[in-house]
């Protein structure tokens, strides 16, 4: 029974999604952060162009697949940059441009629609030893930069008008991200396929936000959940007729419903302990008068944040200022 | 207490902004010495956040120069002398954020890409927090915290930079009493250690005792420049400076409301 999974094609497989699966979240923490989430399917749709480009030509696909994408890459991002009221629009400019150019091109090198399947959909069963490495090279480039470069570029998704007041080249941090999404998007091709491409960016990071604090932790988190969704999802297709790459994104798919309702729960919790978060158990001073003065900064009483007010404890309850009088808190 | 010897810390000359087509500041002349202490105050609209951003490099002019420490904007590269505290950020927005990691980013303009923090950067983050009084907070989420103390993450995030020159944008602004005496505290703290302050307000609030210096703007121009006692007497003209201001309407009295049109964000 396990022997199907260590048959050369399957190890090949399994080596191309996991490394897809560290990859593509990784660069995603920081486009989820920058609120272009959809950027990844943008990226995938331009690169149908390049597949075509490269099936016409007669080179390698996924080389000229790369090259578009870090083209469409920067422009989208250099677009984004410049006129920022009308991006969506030039944005899905060159999106549709770039797929329909794409199936324009295939049909006119009459390669037929299979070829151009399988890198819509992926074709992980059917990938050579050297595009395993290509895809682990290019994974660990990624990786690589994303963790080395994490506080430069955090800070630029962060706050922009901060990082480019810091002195950070906010120009070429943004673009850097860009292109390190084209690259991701060109690795994930072969496994979960053009068309998917944005799901492995974007869901584990929607998974893993939902328990963690820090930025960090969520890039971590959502590249081990990345990576279980993609060895799962391959093992299930192993031994179920499934297609490789919907069933990933449907296991990491699954993987967030599962966890939303916990997720809730927590963060609920969490937002709800905030305010009795405190340094020290408050102790009560002695404060002249009763009820007479009023609450403020050094009136004796020790003070709490609590959401958008000050309470203010005063015989063992809090008193938050409302109108004329003191609401109990 | 400013040397006119002293090179200025920030120099306006003739400066104006435009934006979309609509000029926004215009013939604008301010110095500021090392050590001073200053509040750009100036109704909803004046042009008084256009102004900070022109002056830290976000927003370029459409005519005149800036210079920060006496070197002219586009060569400045003294990065790490400046520190910005923005108005509204976007710190709380995407992914989730520790307040460690949101203050250290605070240390880029000293630290070089590639290089892991070293200890100095560790200290200067911790002592940015207890500054403002967050020490206890590092592992929290910023959005969790509230508006105020969201604030004084900001702020501990530029102190880690150890700038000498802090360029603040309405650090008071939705802030609880307690985080405004706390930012107001941290700021003349660093007056007293001799840090160069421009900061914008809508009241003088609790940073009247650290500002000795007023800069009042109305519709673009600087139309008041000289100590807070004597804003509200402006307007006679007995002191040479406010001209333009009307003597019945106090810049500290207008209530503190936002998006309106043409609110300078």
């Amino acid at each position: 029974m396990l022997d199907i999974l260590t048959s050369p094609f399957m190890v090949r497989a399994l080596i191309a999604a996991a490394a897809t699966g560290l990859a593509a979240p990784a660069v995603g923490t920081f486009l989820v952060q920058r609120r272009l989430s959809l950027m990844g399917d943008g990226i995938g749709h331009i690169s149908v162009t390049g597949v075509a480009l490269g099936l016409l030509t007669g080179t390698s696909p996924t080389l000229t697949a790369i090259v578009v994408a870090i083209v469409g890459a920067v422009s989208i991002e250099l677009i984004r940059a410049s006129g920022r009221a009308s991006g969506d629009v030039a944005l899905a400019l060159i999106f549709y441009g770039g797929l329909a150019g794409g199936l324009m091109l295939v049909s006119i090198g009459g390669s037929g629609t299979a070829t151009i399947n399988s890198y819509l959909f992926g074709s992980l069963f059917s990938i050579s030893a050297t595009d395993v490495w290509v895809s682990l090279a290019l994974a660990t480039l990624v990786v690589g930069l994303c963790l080395a470069l994490m506080p430069q570029l955090f800070s630029v998704s962060n706050d922009e008008d901060f990082a480019r007041a810091s002195g950070l080249p906010v120009r070429f941090y943004n673009v850097l991200i860009s292109v390190l999404a084209a690259v991701s998007v060109s690795v994930a091709m072969r496994t979960v396929g053009l068309l998917l491409v944005s799901a492995l960016l974007v869901i584990p990071v929607a998974t893993a936000q939902q328990f963690s604090r820090g930025f960090r932790s969520t890039m971590l988190s959502a590249m081990v959940a990345g990576l279980i969704a993609a060895v799962a999802g391959v093992t299930t297709s192993a031994y179920v007729d499934v297609p490789p790459g919907s069933t990933i994104v449907l296991v990491a798919l699954l993987g967030f419903a599962v966890t939303a309702p916990l997720g809730m729960v927590l963060q609920r919790r969490r937002l709800a302990r905030v305010p009795f978060e405190m340094p020290a158990q408050p102790e009560e001073q002695e404060v002249e008068g009763h009820h007479r003065h009023q609450h403020g900064p050094g009136c004796g009483h020790v003070a709490i944040e609590h959401g958008d007010h000050v309470d203010y404890i005063h015989d063992g309850h809090r008193h938050a200022v409302h109108g004329g009088h003191y609401d109990e808190h | 207490m400013s040397e006119p010897s002293a090179v200025p810390v920030v120099e306006i000359t003739r400066g104006a902004v435009v934006l979309a087509g609509r000029p926004i500041l215009r013939d604008i002349d301010l110095r500021v010495a090392p050590g001073e202490v200053v509040a750009l105050l100036g109704a909803n609209g004046s042009g008084k956040s256009t102004l900070v951003k022109a002056a830290v490099g976000l927003l370029p002019l459409a005519s005149g120069q800036v210079r920060l420490f006496d070197q002219p904007l586009e060569q400045f590269r003294a990065w790490s002398r400046l520190g910005y505290v923005p108005q509204r950020s976007t710190i709380t927005q995407g992914v989730p954020a520790t307040v460690g990691e949101v203050v250290s980013a605070g240390r880029l303009a000293r630290r070089r890409p590639f290089r892991l923090p070293r200890a100095a950067d560790r200290h200067a983050v911790r002592e940015a927090l207890e500054t403002v009084g967050l020490a206890d907070r590092v592992n929290q989420q910023v959005a969790t915290l509230s508006g105020g103390q969201q604030q004084r993450v900001l702020m501990a995030r530029t102190l880690a930079g150890e700038p000498d020159l802090l360029v603040l944008d309405e650090p008071n602004a939705g802030v609880d009493l307690i985080s405004q005496q706390a930012i107001a505290d941290t700021l003349a703290a660093l007056a007293r250690r001799g840090s160069t302050i421009v900061v914008v307000l809508h009241e003088l609030g609790p940073f009247e005792p650290l500002i000795r210096r007023t800069v009042m703007l109305r519709e673009g121009r600087i139309c008041y420049d000289g100590p807070p006692s004597q804003l509200a007497t402006s307007g006679s003209g007995e002191h040479g400076h406010g001209e333009h201001c009307e003597p019945v309407e106090l810049p500290v009295r207008v209530p503190p409301m936002s998006g309106l049109i043409g609110e300078d964000r």
